[in-house]
């Protein structure tokens, strides 16, 4: 049996804020398998955001230790974060954060340049990744000449291009509509298909009904860890 | 990322903001334009400098009695004269550094006339020596040789000025001119010869000095009211041979050690030394402010890239998160400020270039174009776009990518 994708242990977070200490992660264990998708849970405060940057090795545990695919990932550099988030993490975010006056499809071949990747491979690896999010036939608008679902589409795009096996979305649905949330989870669903992992940071309990598990967090400690069957996201024809 | 990559990625950067890229561009154009045409125009000016004097010939001393003794700045010809014809021919026979030797009077403003036209003219009288340290040829007839140069016949050489002036476009070999009421017979019309430091060299006329001291000196003298154009063999026995004409001249004026000279002995080269220093100095004041408006240019880099940075904070974050690296960022906005100044520097360099043609035309300077300079400046821009495009890249690279990409523009 291979190690966990995730693995943290004893994880904490404190963080100065003027004169005060604030603790937002008060050591948390999780272990997370290969394939699996799962919700993280919490009200504002509750520390889900802090756990998902440093789950996606964007910032540091002040105690305990990450392992990421069986690697400790707590004690490296900014430049060799850098490398595993290029490699291992495709983010979806809540603002989408695509580069403005940039094609969709530059968008997504953006992530590709820092691993060096050729520039016909970037191009016909992003065309294929906006084909699987059906954005054919869009590789040449812009950000402001799409829709909010077909950004975050992009987005998708961008992460999954590089076949990072960890696709972690904060608050992917959290400025879209019912139906575009719907059609957003529905690809989410298919990556899980295809064997990555979703990690899902939301706060809302419709969203993660789509996740085979629930992590809830509440003043920096896990309270809630269950597992469910996922409600499933069918792609209206 | 590759290097192409990077900067496909900075001229798209800049590109997008064109206004913005020009204006930060045009501190360079500016700054590099300044220096080259600054330097090219110092050259030019010192070399046209170097070639007044050198009309005066080369190798050349100036002795010539005190006149300062009288209290007059330039007392001339009739102030209280010292150097005898005897002091030239010793001179000539005693110091071998001494190549050639020639008398020359001169009376400035002398009106002279043809059959047609007035004129007013340096006059000379001289030997056909002077020619030789001059190093002066007839673009028409002859110049003087030793025999009539000698004599008191009288005969003209004209200067390209005072041929056109009398006689326009014919021929003024055979002609007459008259000077002082009497009559010359033209010889000889100069090859051109341009500015000196004087003024125009071409407008002047030369008679043989015996021929000048009866009709304009009103008679021969023991002195020589005028200048001795001394020439050397070589440019640096100058020093040594101006301290021999002293001993010797003193020797023979019988002056104690106590007693001022009565005579001057000038050096041209120094002159030349003395003007083409304070060129220098212009010049390079020039060039300073140059520089300094080429330093002014890079703070415009910078400032513009320090903006740049913070309007692109977010840009940053998202780069960061899907893993570029903090030399990533880095890089690319340094190969921003890098195209930007070199860019600017290209243009600097064909604006400095312009400018340079132009002062040469407008000055009548030589053109110079200074290829080390152009080069430098070029490397400089490189260097600016290095120097103050590296502290925006550098806050760039250090950002945190939470921070950056929560960043609200």
């Amino acid at each position: 049996m291979s190690a966990p994708l995730v693995e943290m242990r004893g994880i904490e977070r404190t963080y100065v804020m003027g004169d005060n200490l604030v603790h937002a992660l008060r050591g948390v264990d999780l272990t997370i398998e290969k394939g699996s998708s799962i919700a993280i849970m919490g009200t504002s405060g509750s520390g889900k955001s802090t756990m998902m940057n440093i789950m996606g090795c964007l910032d540091q545990p002040t105690k305990g230790s990450y392992l990421l695919n069986g690697k400790d990932v707590a004690k490296l550099s900014k430049a060799a974060l850098a490398d595993v988030r290029g490699r291992m993490i495709g983010f979806v975010f809540q603002s989408f954060n695509l580069l403005s006056r940039t094609t969709a499809l530059e968008n997504v071949e953006m992530p590709m340049m820092y691993q060096g990747v050729s520039s016909r491979d970037r191009h016909s690896r992003a065309m294929a990744a906006l084909k699987r999010v059906g954005l054919e036939g869009r590789e040449d608008h812009t950000p402001n000449q799409l829709s909010g679902g077909q950004q975050q589409r992009v987005a998708i795009a961008r992460a999954l291009v590089t076949d990072a096996p960890v696709i972690m979305a904060d608050e992917p649905t959290g400025n879209l509509d019912t139906k575009t949330s719907y059609e957003v989870m529905a690809i989410l669903q298919g990556l899980v298909a295809e064997g990555r992992t979703v990690i899902l940071v939301t706060h809302e309990s419709d969203i993660a009904a789509y996740a085979s598990r629930v992590v809830v967090l509440r003043d920096g400690l896990i309270i809630e860890d269950r597992q469910q069957t996922p409600l499933k996201a069918e792609v209206a024809a | 990322m590759n290097i192409f990559t990077t900067f496909k990625l900075a001229i798209r950067a800049l590109w997008r903001n064109k206004v913005r890229t020009l204006l930060t561009m045009l501190g360079i154009v500016f700054g590099i334009g300044a220096v080259i045409a600054m330097v090219a125009g110092g050259q030019g000016a010192q070399a046209s400098v170097k070639e007044v004097f050198a009309s005066l010939g080369t190798n050349v001393l100036m002795v010539q009695s005190n006149a300062s003794r009288g209290g007059g700045v330039s007392g001339g010809a009739g102030s209280r004269m010292s150097i005898t014809w005897d002091d030239k021919a010793a001179l000539e026979a005693e110091i071998p550094t001494i190549k050639w030797i020639a008398p020359m009077l001169q009376q400035r403003n002398a009106q002279i006339a043809s059959e047609d036209n007035n004129w007013n003219t340096t006059v000379v009288g001289t030997d056909s020596v002077w020619f030789k340290i001059r190093n002066w040829e007839a673009a028409e007839g002859a110049v003087f040789d030793a025999d009539t140069g000698a004599s008191n016949a009288k005969i003209a050489v004209l200067g390209r000025t005072v041929a056109t002036q009398l006689f326009g476009t014919s021929s003024p070999i055979g002609q007459t001119v008259r000077i002082a009421g009497q009559p010359y017979e033209v010889v000889g019309v100069l090859a051109t010869k341009g500015q000196g430091p004087m003024g125009d060299n071409d407008d002047t006329l030369i008679i043989p000095v015996k021929t000048y001291e009866q009709k304009l000196s009103k008679g021969l003298g023991k002195y020589i009211a005028g200048t001795l154009l001394v020439s050397t063999h070589s440019e640096d026995q100058a020093e040594q041979t101006i301290a021999k004409m002293t001993s010797l001249l003193r020797d023979r004026h019988k002056l104690d050690a106590d007693v001022e000279d009565d005579f001057r002995i000038r050096n041209p080269a120094e002159f030349a030394k003395a003007q083409q220093d304070s060129t220098q100095r212009i010049a390079t004041l020039l060039a300073i402010v140059a520089a300094v408006s080429l330093f002014v240019g890079g703070i415009g880099v910078m400032n513009i890239m320090l903006v740049s940075v913070i309007e692109r904070t977010r840009e940053i974050g998202i780069r960061m998160a899907v893993g570029a690296k903090p030399i990533d960022v880095m890089t690319q906005f340094l190969v921003e400020a890098i195209v930007l100044a070199a860019v600017g520097g290209a243009l600097g360099l064909l604006m400095g270039y312009g400018a340079a043609l132009y002062m040469a035309d407008y000055f009548g300077w030589k053109f110079f174009f200074p290829a080390d300079t152009a080069a430098i400046a070029f490397g400089v821009a490189g260097g600016v776009g290095i120097g103050f495009g590296l502290y925006p890249a550098i806050r760039a690279s250090q950002l945190d990518p939470i921070t950056a990409l929560r960043y609200e523009s």
